[in-house]
This record gives structure tokens, C-alpha cells and sequence, in this order.
């Protein structure tokens, strides 16, 4: 967090003066491990079972928030009997079926669920073969997950052997301190002093928070990971809790922003899932499976209905669905990695490449390159000419002979882009709150910002249309922001009101709760309703700290509605008194009859803590005045997840794709579901093999941003740090003869890279199953363009295309490889050192 | 006379991150130094120099496993000059199995120390005392301040800096070093690089006020265990009469490159003009009775 | 700065610590041959300017003549290397600007161009035979900045944080008279005629003579400090001055009538002095490079309790 997020690390420093006790578990001791009170070193990949270790430990020992457990999370509810666990089935979950990798998650539905049908109908569907089986994540319910029962069978002693509880129990009983041993390196000491200190830190008095980052999610278990860690919180009761939470530290500025507006291709804005071509062909259709009848997702019509009338507007009316129609549509997986194969395929023939790098900052590098050099046309818009736009004169593939500039068909269309100064806006930072910009300075030259961009593209394209049907989407698309300054640059406060939500009247809304089904209002993104409440720029706020409470409510404006803490109604006991006075943060307020605290309540602000719902309510009335969690479908924090990933209702240790060791947990030795590609263009590391014995991690500087575009070409920041290095323990650099500051060369199935050797004790071998273990780090933020400054070769070259199957991350964190010292060959002598390598 | 400014350099919250430097280099608009991969940690600046007004330093420290099992004592001068070699008490001396055969090779919490050095704004400042030209002045912050205007490139400043940081630019000629950012300080902003940094590492203020904090840091330090923690130029009893700009240290300050015990050379200037009137006088000496004595021959 | 210079696995000798073997104080950033040349030159010229004096007054008007003509032409090219040193004339009449009591080299600046003057005036009237009076009480003058020229660089290089130079405050004054008066009294033999050179030559031997005790007090009674002086390029080079210096001064002993030998052994103690003034640049350059002649003396100085007390001001 130091390295990455140095600014938000303050508060970690500040919160250790204060008292808070500070561990950090990562593979290599860095910045953030110096100013830790306890440094953990971890094997890359094994955080499941440390933290199944953990979870284990709270429940053998009876140490969990019990009234928390039992009113606020699904610890009672009773599981299908036809759910079988990793434990019956040797490391897969019922549901398997081998041919398409994938899982039929009806099994692990709660006893007795009327979804049962639905799930069923939805196994039909995925007949249709192994594309629309993907599409039973994420993809095929948005955030909101798959609706669940919200009433199913309890059992409120736990004791039921189908219990969420006893299905847990069993489930990680085997996760004990010394697997934690012998699969991560962690001492037994350092388990139970960690373990000691989370569960005495979590309680009526005290909260535990857990902070990651891509250490835990560039996995292919990486969905996995999240899931353990918030079993564990809630748990211990540190969900919706001042102090407690896992809090994800996002990547570049707005990366939230660009999740919850998302540029990505399975979600429309507010995380609503994006309609599918066979599945959804009515607004109701698709309504029937985006997120649960009950709990807010319920009121899911109004936010898509107002999120179509936003951009279709007079066009867009009850009659004609609200132009559904005019949605786009996915066929299947459509993320970069398929993207790229499908580019190497040829089915991809133009590709957008805005505020990206893929030539570097994506796995695989020479897929990534043969890909764009593929194409019909690519676009890409960029500060800086970075290797995206310039692979086909200068990239790596032409010193070894792979590709020649002539044979290169790809058009490249450079545009460059104004920088995040030069462009009014706002950033979502990873608290959710949004932070309004001004511009400092005008973008120079030809430079322009992406919203100027879109926008004149959008109205050049508008131009072009014929007015036959095909092109009715974008006829009557609303394209009509006001323009300001010499180059009509489209204002982006109007955008953002827009985004905020309008009423009936023409004015702003103040909140999500005032939107309608029935198409009287209109909100770009339902999260954000209220961003511009009382015609005000809520984002735009900046009274200082010191003249308003810890909270700062008037400090930009956190979605949802300016909350700072998601699910506070947990902060509140059942009866919605505080748990302690220490803790208190959101509770009732009798005589008012309303939700009061710091905070904006996150519940209905006079639902009674006495609240039942009646028969057959609907959206959030369907949730009672103890179900914290609004947003799911029974409104508990879920243990145990019935349904809504693909890879198993609970997280179970699987080896990294690539894995110096076999999983002695089970027969099942990496996440069975994972996103593999096995084509030539990505050959893998196979499990154990004695040439590539090393563990190899990627991570970032402080020093530089991801693929450097932005850093390489500064001189104030390259000098700082100007050659791609590997950081290796002592022990290994004496074994294999690498000296300080010398050269090593870093091989995989991929490739050969080389790197300046920095000799660090920040870095140790462990002890796995008997054996040491070496790890080996290595940045990623080089390459061989962008400027110039500085280069290097590009870690990236070196990894497997490995993905996590829920969200189609890559498995950066985890791989093996070989070390050698000296400079890597040049030319066709690379191809031959690693032809060597893939044939053993 | 304002004030006197300085900084306290709190050491021990110090996360490394450059933002001073880059600030520092940002503000004052100052040329690259070169990309040079050093190879010490993640230290690749080196040193404070003409071009580089804040250093940050970069200490990696680890316990020193013996053959037995246990760890070494700590007490006194670790007879190594190289950088791995542990310093100081570990902030919490914890005890581990040792290497070899047991299941974890290396002792648990090794230190990371980082420290931001930059000029300590001398109270008796060799640079100043020894410029020739007057380029050197003591600005009404009672900071220390090269005026590049007057600097005539003699170099003189450069060796009298008892800490290493003045130094004269190649192809520039003139020697440059950290002004507390007097623009800044004259416009009531407080310096760039105190600014950056995140963690507050670097204080900056009235320097009587910061000595103040400072020796409550040190107690707070201390009674958390961490009796590795001290301060290092708050004294105005040392050799250079107490620095501007202090430090909180873990270690001592030849670990971060820091003279132990620094003194500004004009303090021996009137012994050193006494000496040399001995060796005039000899000199006088010798001629005359070369000139008188010597008649015989 | 150690830019680029990686120091790998640093063999661990003196018991001390640093931060990776890199310097705490900057070298001395003056140049070769520039600063030990003029260093030279400012001590013959001193030297010589009271060789000249008592050469006049002792009735040697050869010696006095040639003495003078050494003293102006030591400090006129003498200011020529500073001009070198600094880059620009402009830059030497800078220092003129201001007169700093605390800057040794603010105070040699006008000592400089006193000695300049005086000892040009003092020349040129002893060659041209103009103004005699004057120049004699040009002379005459030069016999208070003549050897303050001659040593206030001692003071120069001393009041810096170079250890191998402060420490050696009490010593280097010494050396530099010594070397000036070897030079000087080289000069004197080599171009006076013999009947004159008598005193010369002592003032040669003389000067030898302190300027090796001066030297070996350097090197011996600094303990550590004294360790530059004594190993590396500056040890060679001071080992060569005292060979050239002492060969030198036995030479003008023994040289009786020779011409030959006299050349010989005047050559030999202008060697003798220049070899002394690069020994002492090059060990302040190596005592600041290695930490362990900064940081050693001081961690001793704060471990026996008695760490540098202020200085007051
Ligand atoms: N200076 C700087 N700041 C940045 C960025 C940058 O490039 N430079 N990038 C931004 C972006 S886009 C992002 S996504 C964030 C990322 O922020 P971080 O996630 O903090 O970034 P990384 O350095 O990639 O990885 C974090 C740590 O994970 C560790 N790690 C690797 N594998 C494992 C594992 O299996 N388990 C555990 N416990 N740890 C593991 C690595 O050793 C590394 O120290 O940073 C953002 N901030
Ligand atoms: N091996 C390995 N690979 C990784 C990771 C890892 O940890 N290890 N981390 C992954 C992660 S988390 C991330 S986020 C990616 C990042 O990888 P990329 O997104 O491919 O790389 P960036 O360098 O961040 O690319 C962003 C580009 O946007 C440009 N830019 C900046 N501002 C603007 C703007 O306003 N408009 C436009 N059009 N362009 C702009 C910058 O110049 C820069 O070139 O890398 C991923 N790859
Ligand atoms: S770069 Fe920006 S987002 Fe990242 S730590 Fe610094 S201030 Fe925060
Ligand atoms: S630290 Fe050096 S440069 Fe700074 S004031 Fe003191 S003597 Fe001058
Ligand atoms: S180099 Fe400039 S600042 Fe330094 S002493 Fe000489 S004149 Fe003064
Ligand atoms: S005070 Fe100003 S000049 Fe000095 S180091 Fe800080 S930013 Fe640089
Ligand atoms: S002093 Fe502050 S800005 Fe500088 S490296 Fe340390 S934490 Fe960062
Ligand atoms: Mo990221």
C-alpha cells in the first residue's frame, strides 16, 4: 500500500500512531512491510489457505461476533442436499462438469428454493454451449448476483448439518496452522500471533479491516480470495462498520469510476449486466435475471428504465420497451484476452486502444502484439507514443525476426489524448467518492480529451447515418451536450448531471430512491443519482476537514446517496443500538423514528429495526429491519455463496496455473473453472517442472505507473528508478552465481527477459512441503518505447494467459520460471533458448 | 529577523516514496542526474548533489543469524561497512527459530530504513563561512541560501559542507543546494518537499516549535521500546551549533551516510590563522638566518 | 558524487558503518594540475619575496633582483591557474567584491593581490631600474603578504571538512613554508650567480628540512587521519616528495662548485615541493572519498563522551 497508494497510506501511518496494530502479508518486504508492525512473508498464491487458516480458527474456536453472525449473515440457512464440497469431491464442487470446465451452480442453492426452477431453466440455457455458460457469473446477473431466497430454511443453533455454519466447518476444518506451514512458509508463531490479533481486534469494541490489492486478484482464484477474506470479516463482524471492511485500493485514478460507468464489456452503468444476444430479448426478460426481486436490486426497472430514458430520451417510451432494443448485445466472453485471440484469429478487425498499453501492461506481450499486428485498423489514444502504437516499427518481434514492418497490415491511427490536468471531470477514488477537477491548463497541440473525442466522433458518426433501421440507435441516441471553448469541447458538469439524474420537472434528482419504472426520470448511472442534487455539483465540494465531522460529508460525494460506509446499518446491534458506544456509528433513534448517526444511514431511514416484511413484498420492502445487507436479495451477508460465481460457492486452495507444487489439499490441483488459452501463441509452464523451479511475481514502484507510459517518459521519475530489475534472495543469487547490479535473464515458456540483478534479504526463500522454495520479483513498468528515457525489456512478455474465470484477470501474480545469470540472446538465439525451455 | 524555519525529519514514518525529491525537483525546476541503476537497494540518486536538493535513503537491514541459532548481539559497532549489515536493536527484538533446518531460512522482521536527507541549514554553516563572494547569505528564515547570481563557480563552498550536500554543477559552474524553497517561504507557502510527503515524515516550521515535537516523538518512541530512536542536530550544543533542519533517526547517523559527529571547520579558524603565523614567523626565521647566520661559509 | 561506481561486497576492515561505502563529505572539486600548481606558485612567490628582501638588505642585488623577479612571476601566473581553476577572470575579481574574515579565501583573494602588486612593482623596478624607492618599499611590503601567500593557503585547504586537511591544520602551514622555502631557494640557486647563491641554498636546505618534518608530522601524528597521507597516489607522491626534497637538499650540500649538481638538486626540490602540493591535494581528495576517515574519528569522538562542542558563535 505504501508503494502503490502512498497518499491513502498516511492514514495506515496515522492509525498506527494512534495505536492500530499493522500487519502486512506479502511475498517480498517493501515499503508498506518496513512501516508494518509485523511483516508476513507469504508464498505468491497460497493466501486461501492463510486465510481458510484463519476462518478455521474462528470457528473451531467458537470466536466469531455470534449475534452478528446469526442476524446478519446466512450462517443459519440450509443448503441443498444435493451440494456436495470440495471435501466429498476431492477439490471440486457439485455441479462439475469436466467437458466444458464450467459449473451448473444449481446444487448449491439453499434448500427448498423456489429459484430452484429458474436455476434449472438457466442449466437448459447454458446448453447452448460453453459461451453461455460463461455467461453464469458476473456476466449473466450484474452485481446484483443471482437472486436467492431470501427466505429459505434456518436452522438458528447452527447445528444443522446443512447449515451454511457446519458446511463451513467442514469445508475449511482442514485449513489448519500447519498447512499454513507447509503451503505458505508462514511460521506457526506468526499464524497465531496474527490470528490472536484479528480475532481479539474484532468484536462488540473493536474492528479488524483488511486491505488488498492485486496481490490478491491477479489469480486465478483472485474472485476467490475477496470471497475468503469476507467470510472471514463477517465472520467476525467487521462488515458496515467504521473500522472493519475489506477495502479494495483501486488502480489508476478513477479506476472505480471507470467500474462503475463502466468500460467494461459485461456491465452497463450502475452494474447492471449488459443484455445478451440469445438470452435476454425483452427488457422483461433481461429484468427476470439482473439481481434479485428483493432487496434494492428490486427496484432494479427503475434504474435501467431511467438509465435507457438518459440516453435515448422522447425515443425511449413504455410502448417500445424504452429502446432495449437499441442496447448492444454479447455473444460470449468479449474480455481483452478473448479479444486478443480473437484478433489473432482474425474475427477482430479494429480495436480502440484508449488510456491503455496493452503492448506492455498486458500478459502474454507477444500475443498481445501479434494481435494488433492483425488488424484491419487500430486506434489508439494516448499522451505519449507508447509500444501500442508503435509495436509494428520497433517491437521486440522484429529483433528476433517474428514479424517485419512490411508485412504489417494493421492502419494505426494515433490520437493523442489531454491528460487528466488538462480536462475538467471527476475521479472516483477507492472509497467511492467522487472528486470533482478543474482543468489547470489547456492540453497542447492536437491533444484533446476523451470526452471531447467521443463526443465529435459521436456527432461526425450521426452525420454519416442513413436513416434506415440499422442505424435508428444512433439517430436517436441524445448527443446534445453544451459546448465550450475554441474546440467545442462538450461540458462535462452536463454529462455528469446527466450521469446524476433528472426528474420529471427537469431537475436534478437527489437520490437513487426517486427514480421510476415507468420512464418519468432519467439517470445515466442509478449509483450516482443524486451526484448533482439541488442543481449543485455534489462532486465539487471541498469544505476542509478540520471545519466538518471525521466523516467529511462535505468533502466530494461517496455514491451511494453520500455514504460513506456501505451496509451501516450493521454498526447497529438488532435492535439498532449501537454494538458499543466505542463503535457506534448509524443507529435508531425511537423517539424520532428514524435512522440517525454521522453517517448516511444505508436503509431505509425509518424502517423500524422491528420491521417484517409482509407476504410476497417486493425490492427493499421485502427486506426486514434487521437485514443489513440491502442490496442483497435476502439482505444477509453471504458466508456461503448459493449462487453468482462460477467457481464454487466457497474459496478452496487451488495452485496457481503455475505452480512449482502439487495441491496437497486435493486431486484438483488449480481452479478447475480458470480461463486458459492453450494455443501456440501462449504456451504454459507445466506444474513442477524442474527447469522452471523459480516462483516468479510481478508488482509495481513507487516510482513508476503500470506500463510506464506515464512514468518512462519523465525524467524526474525514471531516474529514480531507470532499469528493470529482478529482486532476488542471497541464498539463490550465490547459487546461482548473480551479482549485484549485474544481469540476469528471467525465462518462461513465453519467453526470455533480462534484468539488472538488485541481491535483497527483502526477499526470502520459504520452506514448502520440505523443499525451498525461491521467489523472484520483478516490476513491470518497462518497455522499449514511450519516449525513451529509460527502457527495458517487458516482464509482461513473460506470463501465461491464465485467467480468473469470474472477472478475466490474469494470473500475473503467480508463475514459475528459471533464472540465469548474464544477458539475455538477441535475435533468432532467444527463439532458439526458448524453444530449448518449451521442450524441456 | 522572521522566525527561524526548519525542518524535523521524522524518519521512523518515512516510507520512501520520493515525492520530495520529485517535488523538490519540480518546484525548483532542476535537471535530471542521470539514469543510473545503483544497484543499493532502492536508491538510485545516490547522494544530495548540485541537481539533487533532497536525497532519499534506502537501508536494508536484517538480523545476523549466527551458526547456533542466535541472533547476534547488537550492541556496539557491527564490524561491516556494507549495507546488510544490521543496525541497532530490532524495534521489537523478537525471537526466531534460526536458519538451516528449521522451516523458515531468514528471521522474521528485518528494517527497511528510508530517511530524506537535504542541507541542514547550518547555524554555523561551513558553506557560508568560507564563500569568498558572499554568494552564501543567511536569509531572514535563518535559512542558508545560495544566491546564483553571485556565485563565482571557486568551489570552496563544496568541501567546507561538513554533511556532503553543496556541490558545484557540472557545465553550470556555479555550485547550487537547497534554498528551503525561499521563494516559496517569501510567498507563506511551506517548502515543496514538505508538502509532498504524504506521511509528514518532513515537518516543516518555526524551528523552536519543531524541536519541541521533536522531543516528544522520541519520547512516544521510546516508551513504545523503540530506544533505537534519537535525534540527530537538534542540539544547538553541537559542532555547527545546531542544525536547521533535524532528523529522528533509528540508527546512527553514519548508517544513513550522516557524519557522527560534524563540525563546521571555521570553528578551528583562529587556531588554524595562529598556526599559520607560527610557520610565517618560521618562515622569517629561516631566511633571516640564512641570510645572517650563514656568513661563515 | 560515486555516480555509476557500485560498490559490491564491501570488505569489512575498519569497524564502522556507512551508507554503502559512499562519501559523507563531497571531495574537493578542484582541479589537477590547477590547484596544486598555483599552490606552488603562491609559495614561491612568497618565499621568494622574502628572500628578495633580505638579499636587498643583505647587499646581494643579483639574488634580490632574481628573488623579485621569481616572487612577481610566482604570484602573477599563480593567479593565472586560479583564474584557470574558476573559469573566468571575472570570477577572481568576485572575490574582490567582498572581504569575508571567515573565508580564508576571501582573505587570500586580497593577500593574492596585494602579493600580486606589490612583488610586480617590486619586480619591475628592479628591472627597469625605475622608481627605485618604491620599488624597494614594494619590497619591503611584500615581506608581510609574501608569506602570507605562501601559507594562507595552508589555512585554505585546512578549514574545510576534508579530514586529512583539518586535522592537519597544525601541520600543513608548516609544510607549505617548508615547500615554499625549498622553492624559493631553488629558484634562488638555479638563476643567481654562485658568489650570491650562498644563502639561497640555505634557505633551500632549511626549507627542505621542515617541509619533510612537517610532512612526517602529517603523516604519524594524525593516527587514522593521517592514513591518506600515507597510502595510495598520495603516498607515492609524498614519498616522492620527500625522495626529490631530501635528495634534493643533500644534493645542494654536497654540490660544492657544481654546476651540474646544482641544477640537479634545485630541480630536485622544485620537483620536491610540486610532488608535496599534488600529495596533499590528492590525500584530501582520497580522505574524503572513503568514509571511514569521517565517520571513524567522529563515532571515537562521541563514543569516548566528548563529542565537538559548538563553537559558540
Ligand atoms: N506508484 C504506483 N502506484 C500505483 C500503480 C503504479 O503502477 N505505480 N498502479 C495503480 C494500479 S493500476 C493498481 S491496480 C494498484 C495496485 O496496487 P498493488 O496491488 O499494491 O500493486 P502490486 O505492486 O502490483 O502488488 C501488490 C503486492 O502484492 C504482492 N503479491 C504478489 N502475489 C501475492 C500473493 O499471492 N499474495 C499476497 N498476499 N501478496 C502478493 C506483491 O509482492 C506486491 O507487493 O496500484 C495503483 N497505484
Ligand atoms: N505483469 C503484470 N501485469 C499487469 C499488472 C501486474 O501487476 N503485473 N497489473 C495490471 C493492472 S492492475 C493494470 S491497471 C494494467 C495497466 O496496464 P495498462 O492500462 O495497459 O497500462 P497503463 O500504462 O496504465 O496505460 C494507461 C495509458 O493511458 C494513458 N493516459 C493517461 N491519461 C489518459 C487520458 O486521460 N486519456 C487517454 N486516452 N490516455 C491517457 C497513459 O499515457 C498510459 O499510456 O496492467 C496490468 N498488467
Ligand atoms: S498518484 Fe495520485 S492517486 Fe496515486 S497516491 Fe499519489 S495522489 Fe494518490
Ligand atoms: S549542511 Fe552544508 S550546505 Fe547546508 S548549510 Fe550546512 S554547511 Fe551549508
Ligand atoms: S562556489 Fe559559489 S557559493 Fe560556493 S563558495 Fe564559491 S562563490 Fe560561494
Ligand atoms: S526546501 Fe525546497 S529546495 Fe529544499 S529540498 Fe525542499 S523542495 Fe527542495
Ligand atoms: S520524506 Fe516523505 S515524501 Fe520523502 S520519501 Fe519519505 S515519506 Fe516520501
Ligand atoms: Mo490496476
Amino acid at each position: 500500500m505504501a508503494e502503490c497508494h502512498p497518499v491513502g497510506f498516511q492514514w495506515v501511518v496515522e492509525a498506527r500512531y494512534r495505536g492500530a496494530k499493522v500487519f502486512h502479508i506479502d511475498p517480498r518486504f517493501t515499503r508498506t512491510s518496513a512501516l508494518a508492525d509485523r511483516y508476513v512473508p507469504i508464498r505468491v498464491g497460497s493466501d486461501i489457505v492463510l486465510l481458510g487458516a484463519l476462518i478455521n480458527h474462528v470457528l473451531e474456536n467458537e470466536l466469531d461476533f455470534r449475534e452478528y453472525v446469526l442476524a446478519y449473515t446466512n450462517a443459519s440457512m440450509i443448503v441443498s442436499e444435493e451440494y456436495r464440497d470440495t471435501e466429498d469431491l476431492d477439490g471440486l464442487f457439485s455441479g462439475f462438469d469436466p467437458e466444458t470446465r464450467t459449473y451448473d451452480p444449481a446444487t448449491w442453492s439453499y434448500e427448498g428454493a423456489p429459484e430452484e426452477a429458474a436455476a434449472g431453466e438457466r442449466a437448459e440455457q447454458m446448453d447452448h454451449g460453453r459461451e453461455h455458460a460463461d455467461m453464469g457469473g458476473p456476466d449473466q446477473y450484474g452485481a446484483g448476483g443471482a437472486s436467492a431466497n431470501p427466505r429459505p430454511m434456518k436452522d438458528p443453533t447452527l447445528r444443522h448439518p446443512r447449515c451454511v455454519y457446519q458446511i463451513l466447518r467442514r469445508h475449511f476444518a482442514r485449513y489448519t496452522p500447519e498447512l499454513v506451514a507447509e503451503l505458505c512458509g508462514i511460521s506457526p508463531e506468526d499464524f497465531a500471533e496474527l490470528a490472536e490479533t484479528v480475532t481479539t481486534n474484532s468484536g462488540r469494541e473493536r474492528t479488524t479491516m483488511w486491505v488488498y490489492s492485486v496481490g490478491w486478484t491477479q489469480h486465478t482464484v483472485g474472485a476467490q480470495y475477496i470471497r475468503a477474506a469476507s467470510i472471514l470479516q463477517l465472520l467476525l463482524g467487521n462488515i458496515g462498520r467504521p473500522g472493519g471492511g475489506i477495502l479494495a485500493l483501486r488502480g489508476h485514478a478513477s479506476i472505480q469510476g471507470s467500474t462503475d460507468i463502466p468500460t467494461l464489456f459485461n456491465i452497463l452503468p450502475g452494474y447492471l449486466p449488459m443484455p445478451h444476444a440469445h438470452q435476454h430479448e425483452t427488457l422483461d426478460d433481461y429484468l427476470a435475471r439482473a439481481g434479485g426481486d428483493t432487496g434494492f436490486w428490486g427496484r432494479k426497472r427503475s434504474y435501467m428504465v431511467s438509465l435507457l430514458k438518459a440516453w435515448w430520451g422522447d425515443a425511449a417510451t413504455e410502448d417500445n420497451d424504452f429502446r432495449f432494443d437499441h442496447l448492444p448485445r454479447l455473444t460470449g466472453d468479449h474480455g481483452h484476452y478473448s479479444t486478443v485471440m480473437g484478433q489473432i484469429d482474425g474475427t477482430v478487425k479494429g480495436y480502440f486502444v484508449v488510456g491503455e498499453n496493452p503492448a506492455v501492461g498486458s500478459a502474454g506481450g507477444r500475443a498481445q502484439r501479434l494481435g494488433l499486428a492483425n488488424l484491419e485498423w487500430l486506434v489508439v489514444r494516448d499522451l505519449t507514443l507508447v509500444e501500442t502504437a508503435t509495436f509494428w516499427k520497433d517491437g521486440p518481434e522484429l529483433e528476433t525476426g517474428e514479424m517485419r514492418t512490411e508485412d504489417i497490415g494493421t492502419e494505426v491511427f494515433f490520437v493523442p489524448a489531454a491528460s487528466h490536468v488538462e480536462k475538467d471531470g471527476t475521479f472516483t477514488n477507492t472509497q467511492r467518492l467522487l472528486q470533482w477537477r478543474e482543468k489547470a491548463l489547456d492540453p497542447p497541440g492536437d491533444c484533446r480529451s476523451d470526452l471531447w473525442f467521443f463526443y465529435h466522433l459521436g456527432k461526425l458518426l450521426k452525420e454519416r447515418i442513413t436513416s434506415g433501421e440499422i442505424d435508428r440507435p444512433l439517430r436517436e441516441l441524445t448527443w446534445d451536450y453544451p459546448e465550450e471553448g475554441v474546440h467545442g469541447d462538450p461540458s462535462a458538469s452536463a454529462v455528469l448531471r446527466e450521469i446524476g439524474g433528472v426528474g420529471p420537472d427537469g431537475r436534478a434528482l437527489s437520490d437513487y430512491t426517486e427514480l421510476k419504472p415507468d420512464g418519468s426520470t432519467q439517470c445515466g448511472c442509478w449509483i450516482y443519482c443524486g451526484v448533482y442534487a439541488d442543481e449543485v455539483n455534489q462532486a465539487a465540494r471541498r469544505r476542509p476537514g478540520r471545519e466538518q465531522s471525521p466523516e467529511a460529508p462535505e468533502w466530494g460525494w461517496a455514491w451511494p446517496a453520500n455514504r460513506r460506509i456501505l451496509y451501516n446499518r450493521a454498526s447497529a446491534d438488532p435492535e439498532g443500538r449501537p454494538w458499543s458506544e466505542r463503535k457506534a456509528y448509524i443507529y435508531w433513534d425511537e423517539k424520532k423514528g428514524e435512522w440517525t448517526g454521522p453517517d448516511v444511514p444505508d436503509f431505509e431511514k425509518t424502517k423500524p429495526p422491528g420491521y417484517r416484511p409482509p407476504e410476497g413484498a417486493l425490492a427493499e420492502a421485502a427486506l426486514s429491519g434487521t437485514d443489513p445487507f440491502i442490496m442483497q436479495a435476502d439482505g444477509k451477508g453471504w458466508l456461503y455463496a448459493p449462487a453468482g460465481l462460477v467457481d464454487g460457492p466457497l474459496p478452496a486452495h487451488y495452485e496457481p496455473f503455475e505452480s512449482p507444487v502439487r495441491n496437497p489439499l486435493y486431486a484438483q490441483q488449480d481452479n478447475p473453472a480458470r480461463r486458459i488459452y492453450p494455443r501456440p501463441e501462449s504456451p504454459y509452464n507445466p506444474v513442477g517442472a524442474p527447469r522452471f523451479p523459480y516462483v516468479l511475481t510481478t508488482y509495481r514502484l513507487t516510482e513508476h505507473h503500470t506500463a510506464g507510459g506515464m512514468s518512462r517518459p519523465l525524467a524526474y521519475l525514471a531516474e529514480l528508478q531507470p532499469e528493470l530489475f529482478c529482486e532476488v534472495s542471497p541464498t539463490l543469487a550465490a547459487e546461482l552465481g548473480l551479482a549485484n547490479g549485474d544481469w540476469a535473464t528471467i525465462v518462461t515458456s513465453r519467453t526470455a527477459i533480462e534484468a539488472r540483478v538488485l541481491v535483497t534479504e527483502r526477499v526470502r526463500p520459504l520452506r514448502i512441503q520440505g523443499r525451498t522454495v525461491h521467489q523472484i520479483g520483478l516490476p513491470y513498468h518497462w518497455g522499449w518505447g514511450s519516449g525513451g528515457l529509460v527502457t527495458g525489456d517487458i516482464a509482461n512478455d513473460l506470463m501465461p494467459l491464465a485467467l480468473d474465470p469470474n472477472v478475466y484477470i490474469q494470473e500475473s501474480k503467480a508463475t514459475t520460471c528459471d533464472v540465469r545469470p548474464g544477458r539475455r540472446p538477441r535475435g533468432r538465439d532467444l527463439l532458439a533458448l526458448i524453444e530449448e525451455y518449451r521442450h524441456g | 529577523m522572521a522566525e527561524r524555519m526548519g525542518f524535523f525529519t521524522d524518519t521512523s514514518i518515512c516510507i520512501g516514496c520520493k515525492a520530495c525529491e520529485v517535488a523538490c525537483k519540480e518546484w525548483n525546476q532542476l535537471p535530471d542526474d542521470g539514469f543510473v541503476f545503483e544497484a543499493t537497494s532502492y536508491d538510485n540518486t545516490a547522494a544530495l548533489g548540485a541537481s539533487t536538493w533532497r536525497h532519499v535513503a534506502f537501508i536494508e537491514q536484517q538480523p545476523v543469524w549466527m551458526p547456533d541459532g542466535d541472533p547476534m548481539s547488537h550492541g556496539g559497532p557491527v564490524p561491516h561497512s556494507g549495507p546488510m549489515s544490521h543496525g541497532g536493536p530490532m524495534p521489537d527484538g523478537g525471537s526466531m527459530p534460526h536458519g538451516g533446518e528449521s522451516v523458515f531460512e531468514v528471521g522474521r522482521d528485518g528494517r527497511w530504513l528510508m530517511s530524506s536527507d537535504v542541507c541542514k541549514h547550518c547555524t554555523n554553516a561551513g558553506c557560508l563561512d568560507v564563500c569568498p563572494t558572499g554568494a552564501i547569505f543567511r536569509t531572514e528564515f535563518g535559512t542558508v541560501v545560495v544566491q546564483p547570481d553571485i556565485c563565482n563557480g571557486c568551489g570552496y563552498c563544496v568541501p567546507a559542507c561538513p554533511f556532503g550536500v553543496i556541490d558545484r554543477r557540472e557545465g553550470d559552474g556555479r555550485a547550487w543546494k537547497c534554498t528551503m524553497c525561499y521563494d516559496r517561504l517569501r510567498g507563506g507557502l511551506e517548502p515543496a518537499c514538505a508538502k509532498a510527503c504524504p506521511t509528514d515524515s518532513i515537518q516543516f516550521g518555526p524551528l523552536d516549535e519543531l524541536r519541541e515535537r521533536a522531543a516528544a516523538r522520541v519520547d512516544t518512541l521510546h516508551a513504545a521500546g523503540h530506544t533505537e530512536a534519537r535525534l540527530y542536530g537538534e542540539s544547538p550544543g553541537d559542532g555547527v551549533g545546531g542544525m536547521g533542519a533535524f532528523f529522528l533517526l533509528l540508527d546512527e547517523p553514519e548508517v544513513y551516510g550522516l557524519p557522527p559527529d560534524p563540525v563546521v571547520p571555521t570553528r578551528d579558524l583562529p587556531a588554524m590563522w595562529g598556526w599559520a603565523g607560527a610557520a610565517i614567523a618560521t618562515m622569517a626565521a629561516a631566511v633571516a638566518a640564512s641570510f645572517l647566520g650563514g656568513r661563515s661559509r | 558524487m560515486s555516480r555509476g561506481t557500485r560498490e559490491r561486497a564491501v570488505a569489512p576492515e575498519a569497524e564502522f558503518r556507512s551508507y554503502y561505502g559512499r562519501p559523507v563529505i563531497k571531495r574537493p572539486i578542484w582541479h589537477v594540475p590547477h590547484m596544486p600548481v598555483y599552490l606552488y606558485l603562491g609559495g614561491l612567490s612568497g618565499a621568494s619575496s622574502l628572500t628578495a628582501i633580505m638579499a636587498g638588505l643583505t647587499g646581494r642585488p643579483h639574488l634580490a633582483r632574481t628573488a623579485r623577479i621569481a616572487a612577481a612571476a610566482g604570484a602573477a601566473l599563480g593567479t593565472g591557474f586560479l583564474v584557470a581553476e574558476l573559469g573566468r577572470p571575472m570570477r577572481f575579481l568576485n572575490m574582490l567584491r567582498v572581504f569575508k574574515p571567515t573565508s580564508p579565501m576571501s582573505v587570500g583573494s586580497w593577500i593574492l593581490a596585494a602579493q600580486g602588486g606589490l612583488s610586480a612593482v617590486a619586480a619591475a623596478s628592479a628591472v627597469t631600474g625605475i622608481l627605485p624607492a618604491a620599488g624597494d618599499a614594494a619590497a619591503l611590503a611584500t615581506g608581510v603578504t609574501g608569506p602570507l601567500t605562501a601559507t594562507y593557503t595552508a589555512v585554505l585547504v585546512a578549514d574545510t571538512a576534508v579530514p586529512a586537511w583539518h586535522e592537519g591544520y597544525r601541520e600543513l602551514p608548516f609544510l607549505f613554508a617548508g615547500s615554499a622555502l625549498a622553492s624559493a631557494g631553488a629558484v634562488g640557486m638555479l638563476a643567481a650567480p654562485r658568489t650570491e647563491a650562498g644563502p639561497a641554498r640555505a634557505v633551500a636546505l632549511i626549507g627542505a628540512a621542515v617541509e619533510t618534518a612537517a610532512a612526517s608530522a602529517l603523516e604519524h601524528r594524525l593516527g587514522l587521519v593521517g592514513e591518506p597521507y600515507r597510502q595510495g597516489r598520495a603516498g607515492r607522491l609524498l614519498r616522492a616528495a620527500r625522495a626529490l626534497t631530501v635528495g634534493g637538499g643533500l644534493l645542494t650540500l654536497l654540490a660544492g662548485r657544481s654546476r651540474v649538481a646544482t641544477v640537479a638538486s634545485g630541480l630536485s626540490l622544485t620537483a620536491g615541493a610540486l610532488c608535496t602540493r599534488f600529495g596533499v591535494l590528492e590525500a584530501g581528495r582520497a580522505s574524503a572519498a572513503d568514509p571511514k576517515f569521517t565517520v571513524v574519528p567522529q563515532r571515537e569522538r562521541l563514543d569516548s563522551g566528548a563529542p565537538a562542542p559548538s563553537s559558540g558563535r
